[in-house]
């Protein structure tokens, strides 16, 4: 019986030394799959491999055994004893699967909960697969559908919403205290991985320009230029310091850059026009109490943490309501899923030939008015003998699991060929004379 | 028949209000849409009211205290839409629409027959004068509301403690533009309505100012509003100092408006709560 299966590592179960001896670079990654679909019983597969996350999900045909053939050909492919690896492994079957990959490609599962690359991540490594020919009608199923549960968790909860990094909340707060950005001017004082971040968000949230100063004039032109900016000596910081709108400091000086007085005496300059200053500094740059002063604005690296924090706590409490929507998703798939069994598929396959069946036959005895009971069992017998000589072979190589086809597949692939209908659980009317429908939608309610 | 159809738009506006603060609780954008729509089918009804009342009355219904609460209501409404449409600011909707209700529910209490023009008023400076002045003021509900939102919004960044407000409401910057906007439109109004409402005066009393009490009032408001418009175009003042200062206008505005007429009887006093 076919199975869904994934087997990988995380951040949570192993440590970045391991992670990055199993990361598939992307040059290896059509090599990888073709490997992995050459081991018995594995009938296609996918292979995500991110910073964080190394996953293989596959369509096993021998259930649980497919785990090992996994973790195998991870220990094979990169060379490593499997022992060193099993620890920091998990796998999921079935339905775990299947909530497993959702909560993955909805961020639910990720370190910085409702990040925004891993769908995208998915979606890549779900290319790959494609490219490669290594994905059947199941997997290509299954991934479209989480794309879609990703896509409804994004729109219905919020949980993807505020800012959880220092640099995007500086963005937002200065979004919320100067409106658009495009006609305001960055300066940043100093330098450091942090206030450079910020100022690049900044600038490509639609900032206007940039001025850089550095106690070395020459870190300052070098930075400039980085930035498509102005440089400024440190000594005319004054003069220019009215121009800027928001003020990122992060210099190493002891004591402040930036006093109350000064920044009193900027802002009346600026006819009150407000003013952001970030000061990432620690001991910090800019005099805390300036925050006083109307239309002026400082937050230090802690505050700016704090708000990240109170986004995070938020972040939480909606993913406890994106958890339900998978929740409900993952059962719409399993539904799918259950009807894509052999059984079921030959009742609708029959089902289906036999309403044509009876169609044609109803069609031909009213089209030749009044027939005697002789020649309408000739008829109704021809037809019924045509429609089993027919459907002879399709239901046999369904029964039937050869050539290393997931019967699985085969099934999917008879539904689609006869067109028919899907999440069929018992013959619902309405399921019958539902129009096929295309991608994703599967199963959603 | 018409004087249904006035408080009918009480309704409308009650229901809009309602659904507009479901929007900023909720975040949901049908309430704003229905908030919106609702409003808009309210002052449809209420110029229709109003047209009905003038053709009844003979004159433009504006005299009455329930004349005059209702119309203000109507001005709100219509300058509320006009921002809506300019600037998008949905939850500017959950300050302004409550306002609108309140003065069209105030004016459903109060007796609304039509009663004899008094002579003085039979004129047409009374629609010029009287509708300058209530679209005046009804922009500066506006700027009394973004003044609102202001300091909300200002006190969660000053504080450092971004809660629901953050979420909601627009930036600074916006909201001291529309103080700025409105400030720039109502002035001219009151302005407008003051020196029509004196002209009118030397007619009908023989003098242009009589410092009666509405007068007095309406030009200490005049004098707030132009210290703020002053301020800001000298010497820049804006934000946290344009939003009180627009509260405080806005209040000085409620009182030359409502106060007078109940606390100091006066030239103006046409109209009381009795009817």
């Amino acid at each position: 019986m076919s199975e869904i299966v994934i087997v990988g590592l995380n951040h949570r179960t192993a440590p970045v030394e391991v992670r990055e001896r199993l990361a598939f670079p992307v040059d290896t990654v059509g090599h990888a799959l073709r490997g992995l679909r050459e081991r018995d019983g594995i009938a296609g597969g996918v292979i995500l491999s991110t910073c964080n996350r190394v996953e293989v999900c596959v369509l096993s045909d021998v259930g649980y055994k497919g785990v090992e053939h996994v973790k195998d050909f991870l220990a094979g492919f990169h060379g490593i004893p499997i022992g060193e690896l099993s620890d920091h492994l998990y796998h999921y079957l079935g339905e775990e699967a299947v909530r497993h990959l959702f909560r993955v490609s909805s961020s639910l599962d990720s370190m910085v909960l409702g990040e925004p690359q891993i769908l995208g991540q998915v979606k890549d490594a779900y290319g790959y697969a494609c490219e490669f020919k290594s994905i059947g009608p199941i997997l290509d199923k299954f991934f479209t559908k989480a794309f879609s549960v990703a896509k409804r968790v994004r729109t219905e909860t919020r949980v993807a919403n505020s800012a959880v990094s220092v640099s995007y909340a500086a963005v937002e707060l200065a979004k919320k205290i100067l409106g658009d950005l495009p006609d305001k001017v960055v300066m940043l004082i100093g330098a450091g991985e942090m206030c450079e971040l910020a100022a690049r968000h900044l600038l490509s949230a639609g900032a206007k320009g940039i001025l850089i100063t550095n106690r070395t004039f020459e870190r300052a032109v070098h930075l400039a230029e980085e930035f498509d900016g102005t440089a400024v000596r440190f000594e005319e910081l004054g003069t220019h310091l009215k121009r800027a709108d928001i003020i990122i400091s992060s210099t190493g000086a002891p004591h402040f850059v930036l006093k109350k007085q000064d920044v009193e005496e900027v802002i009346r300059i600026r006819r009150n026009r407000p003013m952001f200053f970030i000061d990432m500094a620690v001991p910090r740059d800019i005099d805390p109490d300036a925050n006083e002063i109307d239309n002026v604005y400082v937050y230090d690296i802690d505050d700016l943490n704090n708000v990240i924090e109170t986004n995070l706590e938020e972040r939480q409490r909606e993913a406890a309501l994106a958890e339900e929507i998978v929740v409900a998703e993952v059962a719409a798939f399993l539904r799918w899923l259950d009807s894509q069994q052999v059984t079921p598929t030959i009742v609708s396959l029959r089902r289906k030939f036999d309403e044509v069946r009876q169609a044609e036959v109803a069609k031909a005895l009213s089209a030749m008015g009044t027939a005697d009971p002789k020649t309408r069992k000739v008829i109704e017998s021809l037809a019924s003998s045509i429609l089993n000589k027919v459907l002879h072979s399709p239901i046999a190589s369904l029964k039937r699991e050869t050539d290393g086809r997931s019967p699985m597949e085969m099934v999917t692939a008879v539904r689609e060929i006869f067109d028919l209908p899907e999440e069929e659980a018992e013959g619902a009317p309405e399921a019958l004379v539902r129009p096929p429908e295309q991608g994703g939608n599967v199963g959603s309610q | 028949m018409h004087i249904d159809l006035l408080k009918v738009t009480a309704l409308f506006y009650l229901v809009g209000a309602l659904a507009y603060l479901h929007f900023i609780f909720t975040l949901n954008e049908r309430s704003a849409k229905l908030g919106r729509m609702l409003l808009l089918i309210g002052a449809i009804l209420h110029a229709a009211g109003f047209v009905a009342r003038y053709f009844v009355a003979g004159y433009t219904p504006i005299t009455s205290l329930f004349e005059s609460l209702s119309f203000s209501a109507f001005a709100i409404v219509c300058v509320f839409l006009a921002f809506e449409l300019r600037y998008h600011l949905r939850v500017l909707g959950a300050f302004v629409a409550p306002l609108a209700f309140a003065f069209s529910v105030s004016a459903a209490f109060l007796p609304g027959e039509v009663r004899a023009l008094a002579p003085a008023l039979n004129s047409w400076w009374l629609p010029v004068h009287v509708m300058l002045l209530f679209f005046g003021n009804a922009v500066f509900a506006v700027a009394f509301g973004a003044g609102i939102m202001y300091l909300l919004m200002e006190r969660e960044l000053k504080t450092k403690k971004m809660g629901a407000i953050f979420k909601r409401l627009p930036s600074l910057n916006v909201l001291d533009d529309i103080n700025y906007r409105c400030l720039t439109i109502g002035f001219p109004l009151l302005t407008l309505g003051i020196i029509t409402g004196s002209i009118w005066a030397s007619f009908a009393w023989g003098s242009y100012w009589s410092w009666d009490p509405k007068e007095v009032w309406s030009l200490i408001t005049w004098f707030l509003y132009a210290a703020l418009l002053h301020g800001r175009v000298t010497v820049g003042w804006r934000g946290r100092k344009a939003a009180i200062l627009a509260i405080v206008g806005f209040c000085a505005i409620l009182f030359t408006f409502l106060g007078v007429n109940l606390l100091l009887p006066g030239l103006h006093t046409y109209t009381n709560l009795s009817g």
